[in-house]
Formats: C-alpha cells, structure tokens, sequence
C-alpha cells in the first residue's frame, strides 16, 4: 500500500484510502476550504474570547473578569484553541507543523475542536449555572461560546478516516432515521469514528530519527508530563479542574488520534532503558517539583494504592482469578509492620525491626495467608473463588476486630488498632525528619513517597519479569482456557497458588509502608468497598479502569481514582456512584482499560516493520506535490 | 512442508513396536448414559492409528479418558507400561499430548507464545528464577524459543509467530494445536478431527504433516470423519458406535464390514446395545450410494 500523498488524497476527500482507512464524507457539507477556513476562524475567535472578561463579578472560581490575559478556566480554553488551531494548521499541510498529525488524519483536529468546546462550553454554562443566569455573562463569554462551536462546527466539516471494518455513513443514517434521532446518532457515529485504534495508524516511523533527537522528545514529553501533572494538582477550585480534565483527557486522545502517540510508542520502545530512566527521574522529580507537603502525601498514596493494585493485576489481569478480598493481604503487611515496629500498643512494644526485616516479616506473613487462603479455594474456579474470597476479606477484617483481649486474645488491640508506629529509619536516615538537598526540603511524606517509589519499582520489575515467563505464561494460559492449559502439562492448581502467593506478598510488601506512612493501622479501611481508597473493589477498578494484563494501567487507574475524588470535593456524597457511572462506562466503551494490552493491541493485523512506503519522518522528506491518486 | 521434525528421539523409541498406550475395559458413565462401554485400545509406538464412528459415539469422551480429563467411571488407561493417574498435566508430563475438537488455543496470546506453553512440562523454571533472570534462564528461554520456532517452521507457520492465535485463519489454527502439542515432545499424540472445516488442500497437507510426525517416532491416534484421509493415514482402524467398539483392523477390513456401513447408517446390527432410541432405519438406495462413495476412495 502506497501512501497517498497529503494534497492529492485531499482531492480524492470522499473516494478511498489513505491509510488503508476509508475517508468519509464530512458531516457538514462544506467546500474543503471553506471547512479549514472555519475551523481557523473558530480558533481564533476562541483564542481572542480568553482575554476578555467573561463574566462581570469574580464570584465565579478563578476570577475570569480581567481583560487583557486570561485566568482560571479560560486557560484551558486557550490551550484547547491553540493546540486546535496548530494541529488543525499543521493537518492543513503548513510545513513546520506538520509532525503534530503524522497520520495526516482530521481526526484528531475533531477531538481537539471537542475538547475546546467541552472545555469552554462548560465553563459558559458553569458560569450562568452557578450565578445564575446568562445575564452574568459578559460579552467575552458569548464571543467564547459561539468561537469554540464555530471551532467544532469547522472540525465537522472535514473528512475523517476511518477503519475499513466500521459501518458505513449509510448504515448509522438508516439507523438514525428509523429511530427518528438521526442527528443524534449520526454524530455518536462521527465521534466513533475519530476514534481510530492505535494500530490501525500509519505514521511514519519514529525510529528513523537521530538517536539523540528521539532521546531528547523522550525527555522533553516526560518533563512535560510531570508540568501537565503539577499544573492539574495545583489548581485551586473543583470548576477548574474539571476543565483540566476535560482539554487533557479529550486532548491526549486528539493527539493520540493524530499519530502522535503511537510515534512516541515507538521511540520508547527503541530506547527502553533510555526512557525508563527517564521515566524513574521523573517520578524522582515530583516531589521536587512541587515543594508541598500535601502532595507529597497524595505521591505516596497513590504509589500505595497503585502498587498494590499492581499486585492485584497478577491475580486478576494474568491469572483471571476474580479475588475480591485482596486487601486483605495488604492488612497483614501493615499489620505485620505495626506489630514488629516498636509502637508501645503492639504486644511486642519492646522489638523495633529494621525495615528490610520488618518488610521481609509483611512479605512472608502475607504470602503465607495468602497459600492459606488459596489452597482450599483455588480448586474453584470463576464465581465460586470470587465468593469464597470475598468472605475471607471480610473474615480478616472482622477477626482483626476481634483480636482485642476481650473477645480474643489480644494481638491486633481490636477496634483502636495500633497507634503511634514511628517513622522508619533507613542507614541513620529517619523519614519522619525534614531533610533539605541542596535548596530543596524533603518533608516526612516526600521521604515516604521516595520510599515508595523503590517499592513501587521492585513490584514493577517483579511484575514484568514473572509475566515474560514460563510461569506468567502458564498463568495467561490459564486465564484464557484453563482446560487446555492443563492439557498442556500445566498444573493449575499450582500455578494460580504461586500467582495467588506472589500477589499476596507484594500487598504485604506496600502494607508495611502503608502501616508507618498512616503512624496507625485499624481494621476498618480493610472492606470489600468504602469509600476510602484501599479497599477491594477501589484496587479492582483501578485495574479493570487501567487496563488488565498491564504494568501502567493499575498504577494509572489507581492515580486517577485516588486524585480525582480528591479534586472534585464536591463528590464526596456520591463517590461511590460516580465509581460505579464510570466502570459502567469504560466496560461499555473501552472494555480493555484506559491502556490496552499490547495482546489487544495486536488484534489487529500489525506489521511491526515499517512497510517500504511508508515516509520517514520529518516534513522536508514529503513530496507534498507528487501525484499519487 | 519440511519433512524434518526437530526432535530428540526419547530413548523408548529405540523399542519400536512396543505398546505405548493401552486402555483397558474403559467405562464412562454421565448419570444414566453411558457414552463410553468396555473400550479396550491399544497403539504400538510407530503406529498411526483412527478412530471413527458416528455423531455422538463417544470418540471425543474417550479422549478425555484417556488424557485425564474425565476420571473414568472403570477401567484402566497405562502408558508405556505404567497407568496414568487421571490429571491431564500428568497425563501430557508421562507423553501424551492432544489436541481438540473445538479449537481450544490460547486465544489472546501469539503464535508463538502458544508453542512456549506446550513446553510447560518439559522445562523448569520456576518463578524465583524468572525475576533474578540468571544466566542458566535466559539460556533456558532461549532453548525453548529455538524449539518452538523449529516446531512452527516444521508445521509451516514460522511467519506468523507474532501473531496472535485468533486472528490465524481455521486451518492454521489447527495446525498450531498440532505444534502447540508436539512441544511437549510427546509419546504418543492425540488427534481430535485435524481436518474438520478444512478444504481438500489443507486435508491434504494435513495428512502429510501426520506423516511427517509418525516419522519422528511419534505415534498418532486419530479421530476424524474424513473416511478418505482415515483410510490412507492409518494402519489401523477401530470403530465406536454408542460407545462400544464394534471393530478394529486394518483400512480393508474396516472399510468392507458390513456392520460399520449399517452403523453410519443407523441401520440396527446383530450385537448392537439395544438402545433406548429407535433411530429410523436407512433405506437401500442411501446404503448404496454411501459405500460407491467409500469404494471410490
Ligand atoms: N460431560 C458430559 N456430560 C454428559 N454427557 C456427555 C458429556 N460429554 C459427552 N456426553 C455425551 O456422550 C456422548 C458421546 O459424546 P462424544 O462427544 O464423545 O461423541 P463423539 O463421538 O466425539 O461425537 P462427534 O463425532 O460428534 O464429535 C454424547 O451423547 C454426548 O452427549
Ligand atoms: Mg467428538
């Protein structure tokens, strides 16, 4: 297949193929160039709205009264609309922005012409809502208004690609008619549309760059991650991070349906050791980059809650075993921890274990319950084991209850728990202190968060290495036909207790850091589900919202169901609903998790080596003339 | 397709003709039904052996008796000598491998990934070795890759180990059981309808990589409906109807008894289990045209 080049494919808009896509007819009939011309008017007039003033009082959250540069949530807009417009410009064929589409598909320009709209639209709406009435708005609001739909209006104007397995315009228009709704679904069906999957992009490849340039992207892309990051955790009012959300979720997707992300896909995987370095730098540069305690502590959190869910993905992503007690294990590291870390409310005050023993002693106690729990129940399988594990988390939680010296002996102090666990001390360097390096401070949760790193980068490596093997291997065996695997000379029930064993030990492992970043463990965090993170329905979404089988996607999802709770203040009351609005809709729309596994992404025919007509990078190289229709 | 299967000849081979499997008076009952009555079976290494009959005759419930995936109700199945316990891990460990009626590949893993599985039994590492990664597993990873390569270019599917099983076209699915299976380096190999929903080329292939395998010193049992590619595979034939074996011998004797062609028929026979079901008996015309078809084979 021979890529059509840009300026005679755009000729042959409604006909066939670039790409081995199909490209569509837009959905508003409109000249090719009329179309581009509106999409660049809309993002202009969306760009000049930011700096007027948007609304007359600065009740709104973030003050968007000031003309002249934009504040608050028209800083989203403004990113939306310049992302938009170059991406949309660089589409176009401008030389210079061209490497922004390297699949010189319009998808993306409609997903960024989305994210600007929602963004804006949001915030127009938001404003009337919440002072009620449109009459709050200034001028500058409408002119933001009417700028991001003509920015949207444009996007839909120009052709898309899509996969040649896709319905047709005709099916969905029949659907539509027949159901009396054929606005509605025709445009669900454009959206699905600019939803291209991953492999079924044709960039050119990334590899062919200068070794140095593509370790350079890599880390200016990382360091942009962690500003992108600290930017969103610094916002100051639930409005404005919710129109982060919306320019970053949709806008990574543009960008992603642009080619972009495939591209950077490729130059991490020819750089591995090159850009997990940078990625562990970058990690390492968090709590630097935002001298806070408070995120400090959300760092660690998270990391707590990732690795943990990382563990769990062993079980569940490669084995397939639904275990929905799994915080259990967790418990036992952090209680095992407490008990052996000198608190004066463990029964053993007197003994203060070194960390790697105190770790070594969560690990082991933890893989020990875990074999215990496994073996009479591993010989079930599906809902049986999701049952029978679901019980012995709650069995756990209730006899750590117990264990008070009144209806039990006394080990776990019951109900109180153990308090007062002191912060560790590693080589003479005590983590609850506030150390300085260089003109940085560390404080207590920035120390705790490093540690968790380490731990978090021994889980992972833990993970990666035993799933690139002959037991992970027997473990995906199982998960996908467990009889044929056993007819392959694999011993089920052993495997799975190894899976169940190892999966185990790596909670107990983040217990034990669990235990003194919290100074107190108590029973009750330890449920099935609640509405404080690590319990187990919380640790099995962020791995089914992750995606399955994956290393990033449990840690993903567990970061994104930790923070954005914690953002949005106003969730609290309904954090479990929305928990359960947002499964329902990944399982409906992204089954495989915000990262596929790279199995899904294989489903469709891929070819690895780059094929002989693909183009190299870089815009000169493009023959932007060369007939090819 | 080459002809030269990688393998390191297990020591019993050098004893050919000696029985490798033998199953004795086995018996399989679901509650009321009996799918499986008083088989005996045996397959001398070297051979290549079929196994037909009709619909629902208890070819397939045999299998699974025979690899330790049902326990059978009586009887006994011994390999090499020894009776198998019925796990189906032992059961490919001690040398029998198989492969299944409904294609039953690891779906979302690849090609290759899939051959790797079938040498579960047949190497150690185990967990502790995979996350040190010492020297002694990357020679052994790197071992089971070069077999596994070697088993995909003997069944012709060496350029699509990337892939993942599913998306492989039906034929190549059951071609890729195959070499999934002989990556246990099995004994003995068991054969559940190769050919089924293959056209008449692939049928074709499909007999001389059966060929190919028996050369290796693998005995085949076989089960399969193609009468054509049973009749010029295998040394001998034993036929199953309601689960009892109603005869075994070579190709000519099989293919000319008059019971057998009554049996596919549905044509009731001196000695059959009198059955709960009257099936409907077939008319002459039907019995004709059937074995002119036999007889042009
Ligand atoms: N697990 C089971 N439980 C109950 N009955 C079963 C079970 N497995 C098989 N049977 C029954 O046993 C009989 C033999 O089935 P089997 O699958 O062995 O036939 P087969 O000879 O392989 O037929 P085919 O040529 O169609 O594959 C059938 O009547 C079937 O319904
Ligand atoms: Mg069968």
């Amino acid at each position: 297949m021979t890529d059509l080049p840009i300026a005679a494919a755009e000729e042959a808009v409604a006909a066939t193929a670039t790409h081995g896509n199909r490209r569509t007819a837009p959905f508003i009939p409109l000249p090719l160039t009329a179309a581009r011309a509106t999409t660049l008017a809309g993002a202009v007039i969306t760009i000049a709205s930011t700096f007027m003033s948007w609304t007359y009082t600065t009740d709104f959250p973030g003050d968007l009264t000031v003309s002249g540069y934009p504040g608050g949530l028209q800083i989203m807009t403004l990113i939306g609309a310049i992302l938009t417009g170059v991406v949309a410009l660089g589409t176009f064929g401008l030389t210079g922005l061209r490497w922004l589409t390297p699949s010189r598909t319009n998808n993306g320009v409609l997903l960024l012409a989305l994210a600007t709209l929602g963004t804006t639209w949001y915030t127009v709406i938001d404003i009337a809502a919440k002072l009620g009435g449109l009459a709050n708005l200034d001028p500058g609001g409408f002119v933001a208004f009417i700028g991001a739909l003509v920015l949207f209006a444009g996007a839909l104007a120009l052709p898309l690609d899509r996969h040649p397995e896709e319905p047709a315009d005709a099916e969905y228009y029949e659907l539509g008619r027949a159901e009396g709704i054929s606005a509605v679904v025709r445009g669900y069906a454009w959206l699905r549309e600019a939803r291209l999957h991953h492999s079924e992009l044709r960039v050119p490849d990334a590899r062919k760059l200068n070794r140095w340039l593509q370790r350079l992207v890599i880390v200016v892309v990382y360091a942009l991650g962690l500003k992108i990051l600290t930017f969103g955790l610094a916002t100051d009012y639930s409005d404005i991070f919710i129109g982060y959300l919306i320019v970053l979720a949709v806008g990574v997707w543009g960008l992603s349906a642009g080619g972009l992300l495939k591209q950077f896909q490729q130059l991490t995987q020819h750089n591995k050791k090159f850009s997990s370095t940078v990625g562990v730098l970058t990690a390492i540069a968090y709590p630097f980059a935002q001298n806070n305690e408070l995120w400090a502590n959300l760092g660690a959190s998270v990391l707590i809650v990732g690795t943990v869910a990382l563990g769990l993905n062993i079980v569940v992503g490669l084995t397939g075993l639904l275990d929905l007690g799994y915080v259990a294990f967790l418990g036992v590291g952090a209680y095992t921890a407490a008990l052996v870390s000198g608190s004066p409310f463990s029964i053993w005050s007197g003994t203060q274990f070194p960390f790697w023993a105190a770790a070594l002693a969560g690990m082991g106690a933890a893989c020990v319950f875990g074999v215990l729990i496994g073996a009479p129940t591993l010989r079930l399988r599906g809902d049986y084991l999701a049952i029978v594990t679901l019980g012995f988390g709650e069995i756990f939680r209730i006899i750590v209850r117990n264990l008070d010296g009144v209806s039990g002996p006394k080990v776990t102090n019951g109900p109180n728990g153990i308090a007062q666990i002191p912060d560790l001390s590693i080589f003479g360097y005590n983590l609850g202190d506030t150390h300085s390096v260089g003109s940085f401070t560390l404080g207590r949760f920035a120390n705790y968060y490093l540690l968790m790193l380490v731990i978090t980068i021994i889980v992972v490596l833990v993970f990666t290495r035993a799933a690139d093997s002959r037991i992970g291997r027997s473990w995906i065996a199982i998960r996908e036909d467990e009889t044929a695997a056993t007819a392959m000379g694999i011993n089920g029930f052993r495997v799975k207790l190894v899976a169940f064993a190892l999966g185990a030990s790596l909670a107990g492992l983040a217990g034990t850091v669990f235990a003194h970043v919290t100074n107190s463990v108590v029973p009750d965090p330890y449920v099935f589900s609640g509405s404080v993170p690590p319990n187990s329905a919380f640790l099995l979404a962020a791995v089914v919202l992750g995606g399955m089988g994956t290393v990033s996607g449990p840690i993903l999802g567990a970061a994104l169901l930790y923070v954005i709770p914690q953002k949005l203040s106003f969730l609290s009351q309904y954090e479990l609903f929305a928990f359960g609005i947002a499964l329902i809709l990944i399982m409906r729309f992204r089954p495989e998790g915000i990262i596929p596994n790279r199995r899904r992404q294989l489903e469709f025919h891929e070819d690895e080596t780059p094929a002989p007509g693909n183009r190299p990078m870089g815009d000169d190289t493009v023959p932007a003339t060369t007939a090819g229709a | 397709m080459t002809t030269t299967i990688p393998q390191q000849p297990t020591p019993a081979d050098a004893a050919a003709g000696g029985t490798l499997l033998q199953a004795r008076g086995v018996i399989m009952r679901f509650g009321g039904l009996t799918a499986v009555r008083n088989v005996d079976l045996t397959v001398n290494s070297g051979e290549i052996v079929g196994l037909i009959g009709p619909n629902g005759a208890g070819k397939t419930t045999f299998f699974n008796c025979l690899t330790g995936l049902y326990v059978p109700t009586e009887g006994t199945v011994s390999y090499r000598g020894t009776v198998l316990p019925p796990k189906p891990h032992l059961v490919t460990k001690a040398g029998i491998a198989r492969t299944f009626q409904n294609i039953r590949l690891f779906a979302n893993m690849t090609v290759l990934e899939n051959v790797l599985v079938g040498r579960h039994t047949r190497t150690r590492e185990g967990l502790f070795s995979a996350i040190v990664r010492g020297p002694g597993f990357h020679k052994a990873e790197r071992a089971s890759r070069e077999r596994a390569m070697e088993l995909l270019a003997f069944t012709g599917l060496a350029d699509k180990a990337e892939h993942l099983a599913r998306n492989l076209p039906y034929g190549e699915q059951r071609k890729l059981e195959i070499a999934r299976a002989l990556a246990s380096e099995p004994g003995l190999l068991l054969l559940d309808e190769p050919t089924a929903g293959m056209n008449p080329q692939e049928t074709r292939a499909t007999e001389e990589l059966v060929f190919a395998i028996r050369d290796q010193g693998i005995a085949v049992l076989v089960i399969e409906h193609d009468m054509r590619f049973i009749f010029n595979l295998c040394d001998r034939v034993a036929v199953l109807v309601q689960g009892e074996k109603l005869v075994e011998g070579t190709s000519e004797v099989v293919q000319n008894d008059e019971r057998v062609i009554a049996a596919y028929l549905g044509e009731p026979f001196e000695g059959a289990p009198a059955d709960e079901d009257g099936t409907p008996a077939a008319t002459a015309d039907d019995a004709s045209t059937t074995s002119e078809q036999e007889n042009d084979r």
